[in-house]
Order: C-alpha cells, then sequence, then structure tokens
C-alpha cells in the first residue's frame, strides 16, 4: 500500500466532505443504539467471561499439577493457552480499553485492571489506547505500523536492516509479550537517542521488569515447584512455555491481520491536521481489516476479528461487535468503500507476504526478472552495503524502471482489450 | 528475661508460615490476587470485600418491600438506627445506595432493610420490584449518628420519634430492639435489661403518611401501640389532611420533656426543626437525601486541593482545567482512550457527544469515574485530582 494521499486510484477521492460528515453521524448513530441498549446482560456476558476463564485456569493449573503424565499435559497446556488467550484478548484488551468502565465495578475497570501478559497496563495503554487508537495508520505517528521493527508500507523509507524482517517478525511473534512490552517502553527509539539513562525511561524500564519477574516467577517457578511433588516440574515449566508461546503466537496474528494485509490504507502525517470527526471514521474505516469466522474465531481474537468496529468505536463493549458489523457493511457499501474482510489464514497470509515482499526495496522485485538477476543482486548489495546516498540514488532508478514497467504493461493491456 | 522471648518464638512460626504461604499464593496467582479465585467460591468469607446475599424480598405495601441479606462474615454488625450502603448493579450498572437497618442486631445474623419505591427511583424500584433472592450486593459496614443514646447516661427516659414515610425505617429498627416481642429475632440487649427494671424509655411516635395501607410497618407500629410500648399517633394525608405542626403540642403536652428523633422528607424536617428552635429544644434528624444535584449549563470545578475554576456548558472539563494551568491527565483527547479519567466525587457533568448526564450524589452514589476529555460541567462539580 502507499499513503492514500498518494494514490492514482485514491479510493475515497468520490466523497465530498458533506457525504463524509453525514457518514460520520451515521456511525455516531450506530454507537448510540448499542449505548441505549447496553446493560445487564452485557455485564453478565464479561463477568461470565471473566468466571469461565479463571475457572479453566485453575482446572488447567490443577491438572499440571500431574503433567509427568503425557494426557495430563496435553489436557492442562491446551486449557492453559486457551485460558491466557481469553485472558489477553477477549478480557484484558477489551477491560483495558475501558469497554466495561460504564458498569462502575472497580475490579472490572480500565484503572485498575491488570493482564497476564510481560507489559504493564498502564504502559500498554498509553502506547496502544492513546497513541494507535488515535492515530492509526497515519505513517510517522502510528508505530503500530510495523513496530519500529519492520517496514509494512511502500511510504516507509527501506533501509538493510530491514532484509531480515521476516525474522524480525517470526521472532516478535515467539516473544510477543517481550516484544510489545519493549515496544511500549519505546526501547529501540530510546537506545538510539541514547537517552538511557532518563529518569523517566530507568522508573518505566523497572516497572517493566518488576512485572517480567512477577510474571515468570510465577510461570517458571511457583507452579512448577507446586508441581514437584509428582515430579512434574519440568513438565510444568514446559507446559507455561508452550501455553505463553502458543498465546503469543495467536495474539500476534491476530494482531498482524488487524492493519496489515493487502487492502488496508495509510494515511500521511498531513491529511490529519484539523481532522474531523467525520474523517477520523473515515480513516479508522480503511485502515483496519477483520478476520472473518466463527463465534469462536471471534471470542479468541478479543472480538478484534471484529478489528473494523473495534477502531470506530474502541470504547464499545467487544460483545456487540458482531451485532453492529452488518450495519458498518452496509455503510461502507453506500459510501463505496471496501470493507477489508477475509478468513484467518487468508488474512495471515496475505499480512506475512507483506512483510516478506517490503523486507527488499520498492520496485526491486518488479524489475528483477531472471536475466537481470545478477545486475540486480550486485544492485540490492551495494544498496545494502553502502551509505544513504547509494541507496537513495538506486532507489530513485528502481523507482522509476518499476514505474516505466507497470505503464508498458497498462498500455499493452489496454491494446488487448480495445482489440477485444 | 525467657518469657518476653517466648512470646514471639511460640507465635511467630504459624504467623511466618502464614506469611509465606500468602506469599506464595500471591505469586502463585500474579497479576490477579488470590482473593479474585476465592471469590468465584466464597464471595462472603472472611478477608473477602464486604458483600452480601439477599434471602429474601418480603412485599410490605404496594410500593414498599422488605430486603433480607445475609452479609458476609466481616459484617461487624450495627446500633440501631444506623444506614448500610449498598451497592447494586442496575441494568448492569453499579449504584450505591444508603438504606436504614430495620431491626436490631439479629440472632441469625441476617440483615434487613426496607425500601420504599419512589417515582423514576432507580435503585430503589429496582429493589421492589426486580430484586431477586440469591444477589450477591456490595456492602459496606454500617454508619450513621441517628441511633438512641446510651441508656447508661439517662438518655432515653421520654423519646418523640416523628417519622413520615419511609422515614420510619430507621425508627422501627429502633423499636424492634427495645421492644423484641414484635419480632422473634432480636437479642436480649443490654437496654432490655434496664427495661425490666422499670426504666423502660416512655415513647410517643407520631407517624405521617399518606394513607393507611400505603404505611409501611404500620402493624408493627400499632401492636406496639396496643402493648402499650408506644403511644401512636398515626396522621394519614388522606384522613386528617396534611399535618399540621402547630398541633403537635395538643399530641404531646410535654414535649419540652422529650428528645425529638425525627425521619422523613426534607420540608417536615425542615419545619420541625424551626418548630423546636422557637422553643429552644434540639431536634435529632436523619435526611434520606441529602443533596439533590440539578444538572445545569457549565459551573464551578473544584479540586482536591481546594483550587477553583469556571466552566462552561461546551468546554471538556479537560480542556478548561488546562486552560486554568491544572495538570491533567490526557491522551486521546477524543473519549477513546480512556486517558483522562477521574473521579467525579459530587456534581454533575454532560457527555459532549450525545448530552447523557452523569451524577454523583456526595455521599450516597460514591465517586463516578468521568472522561473530562468529552465532559462539561453541567453545575458545581468536585472532582478528586
Ligand atoms: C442515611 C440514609 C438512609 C436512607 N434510608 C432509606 C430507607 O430506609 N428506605 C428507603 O426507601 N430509602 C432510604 N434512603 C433513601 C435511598 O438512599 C435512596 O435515595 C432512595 O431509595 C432513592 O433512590 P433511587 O435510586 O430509587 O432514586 P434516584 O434514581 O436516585 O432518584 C430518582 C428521583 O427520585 C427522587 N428521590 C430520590 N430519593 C428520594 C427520596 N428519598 N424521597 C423522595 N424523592 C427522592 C430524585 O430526586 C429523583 O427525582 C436513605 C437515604 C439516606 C441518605
Ligand atoms: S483523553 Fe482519551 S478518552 Fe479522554
Amino acid at each position: 500500500m502507499t499513503a492514500i494521499q498518494k494514490k492514482s486510484d485514491n479510493p475515497i477521492a468520490h466523497l465530498t466532505p458533506e457525504d463524509i460528515e453525514q457518514l460520520g453521524r451515521e456511525l455516531d448513530a450506530i454507537r448510540q443504539d448499542v449505548l441505549d441498549s447496553r446493560g445487564a446482560d452485557d455485564a453478565a456476558y464479561i463477568r461470565k467471561v471473566i468466571k469461565t476463564q479463571r475457572g479453566l485456569e485453575l482446572g488447567s493449573r490443577a491438572v499440571l499439577l500431574f503433567s509427568v503424565f503425557p494426557p495430563a499435559w496435553v489436557l492442562g497446556t491446551a486449557g492453559l493457552s486457551v485460558s491466557k488467550i481469553l485472558e489477553n484478548m477477549e478480557i484484558g484488551h477489551n477491560v483495558l480499553h475501558g469497554q466495561w468502565d460504564w458498569m462502575r465495578d472497580p475490579k472490572i475497570h480500565s484503572t485498575t485492571w491488570e493482564w497476564d501478559f510481560a507489559t504493564p497496563a498502564a504502559q500498554w495503554q498509553h502506547s496502544h489506547n492513546q497513541i494507535h487508537h488515535t492515530y492509526t495508520n497515519v505513517i510517522g505517528k502510528d508505530n503500530d505500523l510495523g513496530y519500529g521493527i519492520m517496514r509494512v508500507d511502500e511510504d516507509q523509507r527501506w533501509s538493510p536492516f530491514h532484509l531480515a524482517q521476516p525474522l524480525w517478525c517470526f521472532l516478535n511473534a515467539v516473544f510477543f509479550e517481550y516484544g510489545i512490552a519493549a515496544y511500549d517502553l519505546d526501547l529501540g527509539a530510546t537506545i538510539k537517542k541514547k537517552k538511557l539513562k532518563d529518569p523517566d525511561f530507568q522508573r518505566r524500564a523497572k516497572e517493566v521488569l518488576a512485572k517480567v519477574r512477577k510474571q515468570a516467577t510465577k510461570d517458571y517457578v511457583v507452579h512448577p515447584l507446586l508441581s514437584l511433588p509428582t515430579g512434574s516440574f519440568l513438565p510444568t515449566v514446559l507446559a507455561n512455555f508452550t501455553a505463553n508461546t502458543v498465546r503469543n503466537l495467536w495474539g500476534n496474528s491476530v494482531i498482524l491481520c488487524g492493519h496489515f494485509p493487502e487492502g488496508v490504507e495509510t494515511f500521511e502525517k498531513r491529511s490529519i491536521e484539523g481532522e474531523t470527526r467525520g474523517e477520523w471514521y473515515l480513516r479508522q474505516m480503511l485502515g483496519a481489516a477483520n478476520i472473518s469466522g466463527s463465534k469462536a474465531m471471534h471470542i479468541m481474537s478479543g472480538n478484534l476479528s471484529h478489528q473494523i468496529e473495534h477502531h470506530l468505536f474502541p470504547d464499545l463493549p467487544s460483545n456487540r461487535y458482531a451485532e453492529i458489523a452488518p450495519k458498518v457493511k452496509a455503510l461502507f457499501d453506500k459510501y463505496e468503500l471496501t470493507y477489508c474482510a477475509r478468513p484467518f489464514p487468508q488474512q495471515v497470509y496475505s499480512a506475512w507476504h507483506k512483510v516478506f515482499r517490503l523486507s527488499l526495496p520498492n520496485g526491486w522485485l518488479a524489475t528483477t526478472n531472471v536475466k537481470n538477476a545478477p545486475q540486480q543482486l550486485k544492485l540490492l548489495y551495494a544498496m545494502s552495503t553502502k551509505g544513504p546516498k547509494v541507496r537513495r540514488a538506486a532507489q530513485a532508478r528502481l523507482t522509476q524502471e518499476a514505474r516505466r514497467k507497470e505503464a508498458a504493461k497498462s498500455k499493452a493491456a489496454e491494446k488487448e482489450t480495445v482489440a477485444a | 528475661m525467657s518469657t518476653t522471648l517466648e512470646l514471639p518464638a511460640t507465635q511467630a512460626p504459624s504467623a511466618r508460615l502464614r506469611d509465606r504461604l500468602v506469599r506464595v499464593a500471591e505469586a502463585a496467582t500474579t497479576p490477579l490476587v488470590p482473593a479474585d479465585y476465592l471469590d468465584l467460591f466464597a464471595p462472603l468469607r472472611s478477608g473477602a470485600d464486604l458483600r452480601g446475599r439477599i434471602e429474601q424480598v418480603h412485599p410490605e405495601t404496594r410500593d414498599a418491600a422488605t430486603i433480607l441479606i445475609r452479609p458476609g462474615a466481616d459484617w461487624a454488625g450495627h446500633v440501631p438506627g444506623q444506614y448500610v450502603r449498598i451497592g447494586i448493579d442496575v441494568d448492569g450498572v453499579r449504584q450505591w445506595r444508603a438504606y436504614s437497618l430495620t431491626h436490631g442486631p439479629r440472632r441469625d445474623g441476617r440483615i434487613a432493610i426496607t425500601v420504599k419505591a419512589v417515582p423514576d427511583g432507580l435503585v430503589s424500584n429496582h429493589l421492589v420490584h426486580e430484586a431477586r433472592p440469591g444477589t450477591l450486593v456490595h456492602l459496606e459496614q454500617a454508619a450513621g449518628e441517628f441511633v438512641l443514646p446510651d441508656p447508661g447516661e439517662g438518655g432515653h427516659a421520654k423519646l418523640l420519634f416523628v417519622t413520615a414515610g419511609s422515614g420510619i425505617t430507621p425508627v422501627i429498627g429502633m423499636l424492634r430492639n427495645l421492644f423484641p416481642s414484635t419480632d422473634e429475632g432480636v437479642l436480649r440487649t443490654e437496654r432490655l435489661a434496664h427495661r425490666d427494671q422499670h426504666s423502660a424509655p416512655d415513647i410517643v411516635v407520631i407517624h405521617v403518611a399518606p394513607s393507611h395501607p400505603d404505611s409501611i410497618f404500620i402493624r408493627d407500629l400499632e401492636a406496639l401501640g396496643e402493648a402499650g410500648a408506644i403511644r401512636l399517633v398515626a396522621r394519614y394525608d388522606d384522613q386528617h389532611g396534611l399535618l399540621d405542626l402547630a398541633d403537635l403540642e395538643t399530641w404531646v403536652p410535654d414535649l419540652q420533656e422529650r428528645r425529638t428523633f425525627a425521619c422523613g422528607p426534607a420540608g417536615l424536617l425542615d419545619a420541625l426543626q424551626a418548630h423546636h428552635q422557637e422553643r429552644g429544644l434540639t431536634v435529632t434528624t436523619e435526611h434520606f437525601r441529602t443533596a439533590r444535584v440539578e444538572p445545569g449549563e457549565g459551573g464551578t470545578i473544584t479540586f482536591a486541593d481546594g483550587k477553583t475554576l469556571e466552566a462552561d456548558g461546551a468546554t471538556p472539563i479537560l480542556d478548561a482545567a488546562e486552560t486554568a494551568g491544572v495538570l491533567m491527565p490526557s491522551g486521546c483527547r477524543m473519549g477513546i482512550c480512556f486517558g483522562c479519567v477521574l473521579p467525579l466525587k459530587e456534581g454533575a457533568v454532560r457527555d459532549l457527544r450525545n448530552g447523557e448526564i452523569t451524577t454523583a450524589v456526595a455521599g450516597e452514589s460514591r465517586h463516578v469515574l468521568v472522561q473530562t476529555c468529552i465532559s462539561a460541567a453541567a453545575g458545581a462539580c468536585h472532582l478528586d485530582h
């Protein structure tokens, strides 16, 4: 993708400012409908999910006390994985969004909740709720666009570091909770700016370390020790590690599906100056992608399978996204916009495809064929090893060449249709 | 010397063991606490947040009901006349209200409140018409100064109670406690012993209600009257017309010798206070509705440190406060991130997106958390920040 404003076929060019404000009003009405009917049933829903998750966790951990027996290990690990996923996705993420604050229950509230995840809730709330949800997909403002370790948009400048981004992406998936903790800490930028001594950073880093230590002690010391009498120490360590990894891989995949698949739009920094409510809504509509699937898929993804609805209304209770999705989809149709929804495997593939594709400089793949492969590889080598000047010049050449090729292709296609 | 050493030595191991077990349990349940899991099975156990379970809802009149509650193990008891603050979820939203306890301490450990449904009243209607046995409610320990003076101080030889409508509730608690014959669940208290020694209080109850059938606890009052425990003056609006305090001295000629307790609507309490003041008498009152919050447009915002500022009805509190130099938490500034949430202790705010009003009544609704970036003052507001 390319920032929407630079596209030749800008998918929002047909909308007048009045259209956009009208669209905003119609979305406000959908939100208000949910607020008006929000009540005891919704409260019962989240309490039931929490109760189920805690019961499942207790049960799974009890089974793992005997995890030296393989069936117990399998059962306990599966249960713990599901429990951790529920806790992070349908409960933690959504409670921390303030989706349940309206219940005024101090135990289920965005200001008091802490989750089973390495990053402290408050730090995540800052980088996720305040930065990502406000500046969704604005290049240069929304750090979620690649988390600072990947290039997921043509308009993000390529550097040699990105050649290995499929590896970064994979490592980030496996160690997702630590990746997110480092990300919320803004670790990369802080190292780059040599600000590691900054007292505010130190305070936050201490919080993260304290949280990581507690989490690790629980999963890798306390519960294994409780399993010691049955000789299940190591199996329990392994079970916790497996459950954490399953949760990491799953959470990461769902999140990749939210903003990285093809068809999701990005925006220029300039474009959000003085943005109206309608324009903000429009950006959210185009900046997210849904996963179509079963009810189980929705719950296990924390209803982030309804990423579009979530981005439009991050504070509405997650159990209501499914119900408003058809209404939101109808607005996409009415305003001739593309509702990006595909099944899970396709979205994951699309996101990963992009990670691979953009690990190479723009235009490089398009201009490479069997014949010129050696030269192209040499060029890539030069771009990776020589300074930014060389890189910039080579990039300009690649871009131009790719454009020329594109133009030739479309001309040929035109001729063909005329001939036909 | 050995004794001073021995004491801690015998106590310490068990205490230390318990401490250690607690710490292990905490390490095993982080980021939650052990209580979060225990609450699944035993929400009323000792050590839990104070809760209660509704065991019975018993209709008293068309629009009033007595709710029998089994309080959690840590319920510390109460003095008759006191109230309990109850948090109950109505339409999924936790609401806190105060209700007088209508019994003395009971042998079965249960507590009871009697609620009258007020027109459009959120919690009272829910409790009277919708509450079901089995429901968990949240409680605070009993509180309140509307109690009989200690009999040891010669306190209540001669008493006058003036009650109107649901204002009978704290008084019936006191009467049932003094005269347990009307209530089987009451413990024999010290006060009762005094009564046996012929120091029984001489009590007049003036009870005002719209009509006889609308009168909560009227049967109990009448029974107490017949038994000679109290002298009952019942005034029904539909039979006797509205109460005129000028008549008070004809019903209670020895008014000067009595200590007066009154509970009812603010109008009656104010009038009674003025009436007594004129005669150099004092009256102890219980208000059911301390302050009313009538939403308006804009208002004075007060912060915890006493700082105040004027805000209009169209400016988010966040903007108004920052303009005035108050350091405020914030994030998206558009109502989506909840980074700006602050406790509203008292007052009303309007959601600028849809006009919805949120109010907090001091001492009644507890503080309410509001998003300052999309809320404007709708009247005077007290923020705990
Ligand atoms: C110390 C104390 C003891 C109390 N004891 C009792 C008790 O034993 N039994 C009992 O029924 N109530 C008692 N109350 C009152 C109770 O706390 C609630 O205020 C009452 O039940 C109304 O709550 P609601 O949610 O139904 O009304 P809300 O939804 O808060 O108010 C709805 C409407 O009713 C009006 N309103 C609110 N309260 C009253 C009232 N008391 N009288 C007339 N109009 C009102 C409001 O102004 C508003 O217009 C007591 C209050 C206090 C402070
Ligand atoms: S600042 Fe984000 S909700 Fe108020």
